[in-house]
């Protein structure tokens, strides 16, 4: 285990250097915050408590959307495109001869990333946020550490996706292509453009089950206090269930693609 | 079991499948055979070149060695250890370097990777210290151990990657073109390094290399591959017998004379030596490298008036060249 630890520490470091594109990082998360915070403050005149949200809470979901996108990795810059061009050039075989499991190996170092970037990319956006609009902050203390319990839970099944679609280079020429068609999708189910809540019917069944809400639609609600007791439970074993069900199928294809790489060569 | 075999091959092959584009839609399914019925056997301590032209089948055979590659069929061993069933045990036994990859953390410090080393190798923490000591001494890492490895230069960062398969005290270590890209100096000190290594800790090296001063420098065993088959495993001197190659003995006579004729000392009809080049009083000629120079030196001196001479030793490149051409 101490080994998966100095690997987290190292994916963290490793992002604490780069301090330009942190601070950029920051600006731009922030100017986004409020450009969408000035469009929801639109909608909700037009429609109050549209999905369930009054304003206030719309414009923590807001927020918060700024404040985990990094974190989560969902416009990128994660470990995936490093561990494609790995596959790519044939660098993971020596991955491969190394006393570690693959799938451990880079979950840890990616939640160092995310660790790093929950601190470096979340903190400062969501501040400013909270200076400049009236946001709905939790008003018990444990909703704090809840709503971190749900953050990391999302993490890990960002983590988990993007593992799978990694794990598809071995098989695709274009390991690139399904990067980015997942990245977009997890742009859209992940609640980014607008609160899952506020979709209709099927469409909106639909996405609130898939793995993408956990990313940020579980962890909102859970910081506006709209999972308590058995809810906060259920919301908790929803994201567990598909971060097991998405490790175990990366497990799948991660023994899938040793196999063939250890025969064919890559 | 008998340690003459520490790393053993019998008749192992790697056959690879590719598919080729045959027309429209047509594939066709195509064999290579990159290593083709190879053995060879290795003892505890030895340090063996082995060397071949592109695509001989050197990479191929070092990654079954270290079990990221499956073998077609045949029998491989390391330490009594198939490699490809259980290499992650294998792992805590062997070190590989492949030149042309590297296994460090590209945006942190070398100290970062060795730490990792530390920790995956599972390496007592006085055990790790020591040979961390030790390799930054004698690879002169002290003043990379906080760059980030991306800003390293390819001979420094050759030299980290050595170190970092070493630090758990591999029994043997395989190195795949370490000396690829280096400068003069560079390749100097990895081979000093790898030769006081051998010396010192009897870890046996298995080495590919292109530069056949590696081989010189460092190996009492070459073995050489060309199509994926093993053509020669011997000293180095023998490799000159087998690709017939021919030493030259340079003479210095008083005068200009015509050139030398030296009939075989065994009555044969062929020539014991041959005039390559004559340049006024002095002449060029070529003898079998495995004959000895001294009975001709004596002859020549009886009949001829000899001035000064020396002997020089075939090269060793153009020797192999000619092995590999010869190849079927
Ligand atoms: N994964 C693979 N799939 C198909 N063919 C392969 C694969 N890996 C190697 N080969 C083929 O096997 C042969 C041997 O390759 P190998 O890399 O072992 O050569 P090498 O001796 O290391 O050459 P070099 O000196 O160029 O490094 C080559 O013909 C190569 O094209
Ligand atoms: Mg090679």
């Amino acid at each position: 285990m101490r080994l998966y630890a100095v690997v987290a520490a190292g994916g963290f470091r490793r992002y604490a250097t780069y301090r330009t594109a942190t601070v950029a990082g920051v600006f731009t998360n922030t100017v986004f915050g409020f450009i969408v915070a000035y469009t929801y403050i639109a909608l909700w005149d037009e429609r109050p408590q549209l999905g369930g949200y009054d304003t206030s809470q719309a414009l923590t979901y807001v927020w918060l959307g700024q404040a985990l996108l990094a974190a989560g990795a969902r416009m990128g810059g994660g470990f995936e495109s490093e561990l494609v061009e790995r596959i790519r050039t044939g660098d993971i075989a020596v991955d491969l001869y190394r006393p570690a499991d693959l799938q451990l190996w880079w979950m840890a170092a990616d939640l160092g990333r995310a660790t790093f970037h929950l601190l470096g990319r979340g903190v400062a956006p969501m501040i400013l946020g909270a200076l400049a609009f009236d946001l709905a902050l939790p008003g018990s203390f444990w909703t704090w550490p809840a709503f971190l319990l749900s953050v990391f839970l999302g993490i890990v099944v960002s983590f988990a996706v993007r593992y799978l679609v990694a794990m598809s280079a071995f098989w695709l020429l274009d390991g690139a292509g399904a990067m980015r068609m997942a990245m977009l999708a997890g742009l859209f189910f992940s609640g980014m453009l607008l609160p899952l809540n506020l979709f209709p019917g099927l469409l909106g069944e639909v996405a609130r089950a898939l793995p993408w809400s956990s990313l940020l639609q579980v962890p909102a609600d859970v910081f506006l206090g709209k999972h308590a007791g058995w809810g906060l439970v259920e919301a908790y074993a929803f994201q567990a269930g598909w971060a097991v069900v998405l490790l175990g199928a990366g497990r799948l294809l991660q023994t899938g693609a040793t196999r063939r790489v250890v025969v064919q060569g890559g | 079991m008998a340690d003459d075999g520490f790393i053993s091959l019998d008749g192992v092959e790697k056959v690879f499948e590719v598919r080729r584009r045959a027309g429209l839609l047509r594939r066709e399914r195509h064999e290579v055979r990159a290593v083709d019925g190879i053995s060879f056997r290795v003892a505890r301590g030895e340090m063996v070149g082995y060397i071949g032209p592109n695509g001989a089948g050197k990479s191929t055979t070092i990654k079954m060695l270290t079990g990221i590659l499956t073998p077609s069929g045949g029998r491989l061993r390391v330490a009594g250890i198939d490699p490809s069933r259980e290499r992650t045990r294998l792992a805590h036994r062997i070190g590989v370097v492949f030149g042309q990859r590297t296994t460090l953390w590209w945006d942190l410090p070398l100290r970062d990777s060795y730490r990792l080393m530390h920790r995956m190798y599972r390496i007592p923490d006085r055990r790790y210290r020591e040979n961390l000591d030790r390799c930054v001494e004698l690879l002169d890492l002290g003043e990379l151990l906080e760059v980030p490895v991306r800003q390293l230069s390819l001979g420094q960062r050759m030299r980290g990657d050595i170190a970092a398969a070493l630090l758990h005290d591999p029994e043997v270590l395989y190195l795949d073109e370490p000396t690829i890209g280096l400068d003069v100096i560079s390749k100097a000190k990895v081979r000093q390094f790898l030769k006081e290594l051998n010396a010192e800790r009897g870890t046996t090296v298995l080495l590919t290399t292109h530069d056949l001063t590696d081989i010189e420098q460092l190996c009492s065993r070459v073995m050489v591959i060309d199509h994926g088959r093993l053509m020669y495993d011997g000293s180095l001197a023998g490799l000159h017998e087998v690709g017939e190659s021919e030493r030259m003995l340079v003479v210095d006579l008083e005068r200009e004379l015509p050139p030398i004729v030296l009939q075989s000392a065994d009555g044969g009809d062929q020539p014991a030596l041959r005039a390559v080049k004559v340049e006024g009083p002095r002449q060029w000629l070529a003898f079998p490298a495995a004959a000895s120079a001294a009975p001709l030196v004596a002859r020549i001196a009886a009949d001829y008036p000899l001035v000064d001479l020396s002997v020089r030793e075939p090269d060793i490149e153009a020797v192999i060249a000619r092995m590999y051409e010869s190849a079927p």
